[in-house]
């Protein structure tokens, strides 16, 4: 199979991911969207890694992989202390930081 | 030998500091120590005057190097000596003189309870003028003028309890900085000029340079030697330093202070010479302050003030002959140093009529004092007769000179220049016998004191006296003394320069000589003077012999009123000076809140102005930063494509 097709999905992923991130309000979707982002472009670098015939690209998927894993870690505790102090898990909500 | 020269500026330096920090356990014997410091300098003079004349007149002058002070790159501040005939001829006046000057304030300053300081003072004064012709670069002799500055400003205040002494004392300091701002200047410019400022390089390459560079360095060192030697138009403040104890008024006027200008115009001869547009702005100075102090000293009814106009017009001499080159130099030094006698000895005298009179300083309260103080009326008299440039006398010898060489001026410049010395001749002649006369013959015009306030208590002996007549009477032998060997410097230091023009020829190495041809001959210009001169002597001794001299002053005509004022040069001071930087000042403040203000503030508002839009931009949703970053982070994207595709 040709492996462009691989970057069209990615590319597909990636967009979904970004209008999710734009457009939905509740925190546990946008975060989710952004784990969309970063499993297409994971894709994508395992798509050009087979492409160009040597393993950089994938490497640097699991240096993505371990990132994310990281970041879901803190991502959800925020939003967990959040929807805990204010009952709610709006984004649109947490605009106290504007002036 | 050499080596000594640093010891001629320590002796009275040393005097300074140890007078000054001593306090009050040197009180007893503090005057001693500042007159024998200041004589050990002259014995030190003398020594290197006699070790000179020992050598070859090319081999003359002595070098001292102490230290290089600050040396940055090719930047070298020496501190170094240099002892050549000119300033050998300095030193000797400046320590003779002010020893003398020294002797007569033991007597003079015997009841002020500050005499010590006073000591200390008058031993700067003598360091800081040594240091100023013993310099050989410029900005050594910038640290000697500065120091000499201060000094007079210590001493014309030394009696800071009266106001009109504090103030005189401030406007002196005043007006001498505007000309020290010409000296650095004058420096500033040579060093970018010639790279250095040592006289030796800086006077042998001022031929090669060009005029205009030149004619700047020469005017503002001319603006300079104005502030220091009192001359138009920074001459205000010397009348006024007459606040000072007499003998300060001696030293000032003789010995350093006022000769400082025209010792920097010739040391910086070659500089002149190659530029004879600053030649001939000195000429004119020195030819308007010639008439200008002569007619301010023919309206002045205190007897120091007229003696202060008289040497205003004497440095305007001075300063002329200086600025007539190499056929003026030689004179204008001659007749600096007979000046010097003559003036010490004539302000000695008047400090003298004002011991024996209770203070009182208006001749017109003097009058038939010659039997009463026959050596200051001798002494006074002898000066009288050297000033005037009575035939024979010292200032016969040296003004006759100088007149002369302002006839040999040539054309025009030279006839104008002539007739200005000449009539400067004649009005010398006029308002010294009004002095005299006023002062030693006629009837007594003796007032009694007004009251004890009105009397200086720190002047000596005056509570004794106050509110009595006056009982004149002949000064201590301290004060006497030093009258009696000034005399002998008015009457024959004149005669000696000039037999077999030894002054000249002792000078030529340093300052070049060129003999003037007078247009009329040197004996037509002689007698021109002695008849100009007793013409002077016969209107004063018409105005002033034969009629009886009224003790309040007549009205007189405008000229006198404004003669009395000293030509209205404060008042000329006060309407263009102190107004004009009122106004000068009020619309900078103007501009300062308008413009500068005004920029500012309008930097100010429109950045809050614009923040406070762009800060609508901040709505704390994060959705929105998201969309911007999304945004930049899209235009990056697509920028970084289109320049690869490019």
């Amino acid at each position: 199979m040709n492996p462009v097709n691989y970057l069209y999905l990615a590319s597909l992923l990636f967009t979904i991911g970004a209008a999710g991130v734009l457009i939905r309000r509740n925190a546990i979707v946008v975060f989710m969207c952004v784990e969309l982002m970063l499993n297409a472009c994971n894709l994508a670098l395992v798509a050009f890694s087979r492409m160009h015939g040597n393993l950089d690209g994938q490497i640097i998927a699991f240096f993505t992989m371990v990132v994310a894993a990281a970041e879901v870690v803190v991502g959800l505790a925020i939003i967990v202390s959040l929807f805990r102090s204010r009952h709610s898990a709006s984004v649109d909500d947490a605009s106290l930081m504007k002036l | 030998m050499e080596n000594l020269i640093a010891l001629l500026v320590a002796a009275p330096l040393l005097g300074a500091a140890v007078l000054l920090c001593g306090g009050r356990r040197l009180d007893r014997a503090g005057h001693r120590l500042g007159t024998l410091l200041a004589a050990a300098s002259f014995v030190i003079g003398a020594v290197l005057f006699f070790d000179m004349l020992g050598r070859g007149a090319e081999e003359r002058a002595l070098h001292q190097h102490l230290f290089s002070w600050v040396p940055v790159e090719s930047f070298r501040a020496d501190i170094a000596f240099q002892l050549d005939q000119l300033s050998m001829t300095f030193v000797l006046l400046i320590t003779g003189v002010g020893t003398l000057i020294h002797v007569y304030s033991i007597g003079y300053m015997e009841h002020d309870e500050r005499r010590r300081r006073f000591f200390g003072y008058l031993n700067l004064f003598l360091a800081a003028m040594l240091l100023l012709v013993l310099a050989d670069n410029y900005l050594l002799l910038y640290f000697g003028w500065e120091g000499v500055g201060l000094a007079s400003y210590l001493l014309i205040g030394f009696w800071q309890h009266k106001p009109s002494a504090a103030t005189a004392a401030k406007k002196a300091f005043l007006v001498n900085r505007v000309g020290d701002m010409g000296l650095s200047i004058a420096i500033m410019l040579m060093f970018t000029t010639f790279g250095t400022f040592a006289f030796g390089p800086v006077l042998a390459a001022a031929g090669e340079t060009g005029e205009g560079m030149l004619t700047a360095i020469g005017l503002m060192l001319l603006l300079a030697a104005c502030g220091k030697s009192a001359q138009v138009p920074l001459q205000s403040w010397l009348g006024d330093a007459m606040e000072g104890p007499t003998p300060v008024s001696a030293l000032i006027h003789a010995a350093t202070m006022v000769t400082a200008g025209v010792y920097l115009i010739t040391r910086s001869g070659a500089i002149f010479n190659a530029a004879p547009d600053a030649q001939l702005a000195v000429v004119v100075v020195g030819a308007v302050t010639l008439l200008f102090g002569a007619i301010v000293g023919c309206a002045k009814d205190d007897i120091k003030k007229a003696l202060a106009g008289s040497t205003m017009s004497q440095i305007g001499y001075m300063i002329l002959a200086a600025g007539l080159g190499p056929i003026g130099y030689a004179f204008a030094i001659m007749h600096l140093v007979t000046h010097g006698f003559f003036k010490a000895g004539l302000f000695l005298g008047a400090g003298s009529v004002m011991h024996g009179m209770n203070d009182e300083v208006d001749m017109r309260k003097y009058g038939g004092l010659r039997k009463y103080m026959p050596v200051t009326f001798v002494t006074f008299g002898l000066g009288y007769l050297a000033i005037i440039g009575f035939p024979g006398l010292s200032g016969f010898w040296s003004k006759d000179k100088i007149i002369e060489a302002a006839f040999a001026k040539g054309g025009t410049e030279g006839w104008i220049l002539g007739a200005v010395t000449l009539l400067g001749a004649g009005i010398t002649a006029y308002y010294m016998t009004r002095v005299m006369i006023m002062t030693f013959f006629g009837e007594k015009r003796w007032q009694p004191a007004p009251d004890a306030d009105a009397v200086p208590s720190a002047e000596p002996a005056a509570e004794d006296h106050a509110g009595r007549m006056p009982h004149p009477h002949e000064s201590p032998k301290s004060m006497t003394v030093p009258m009696i060997l000034l005399a002998f410097g008015s009457v024959f230091a004149g005669g000696l320069f000039s037999l077999n023009s030894a002054f000249v020829h002792w000078l030529e190495p340093v300052t070049a000589f060129e003999h003037g041809h007078p247009p009329i001959g040197a004996a037509a210009v002689t007698a021109s003077t002695v008849v100009v001169l007793l013409i002077g002597v016969g209107i004063a001794y018409a105005q002033y012999g034969r009629k009886p001299v009224p003790v309040v002053a007549p009205r007189g005509s405008l000229l006198t009123r404004a003669a009395r004022r000293d030509l209205l040069q404060d008042d000329f001071n006060h309407v263009v000076l102190v107004r004009g930087g009122e106004h000068l000042t009020r619309s900078l403040v103007y501009m300062d809140h308008t413009l500068v203000d005004g920029v500012v503030n309008g930097t100010a508002a429109s950045v809050g102005g614009l923040s406070g839009r762009l800060r609508k931009l901040q709505n704390g949703f994060a959705r929105s930063y998201a969309v911007s970053m999304f945004g930049g982070t899209a235009v990056l994207i697509a920028a970084t494509l289109l320049m690869r595709g490019v």
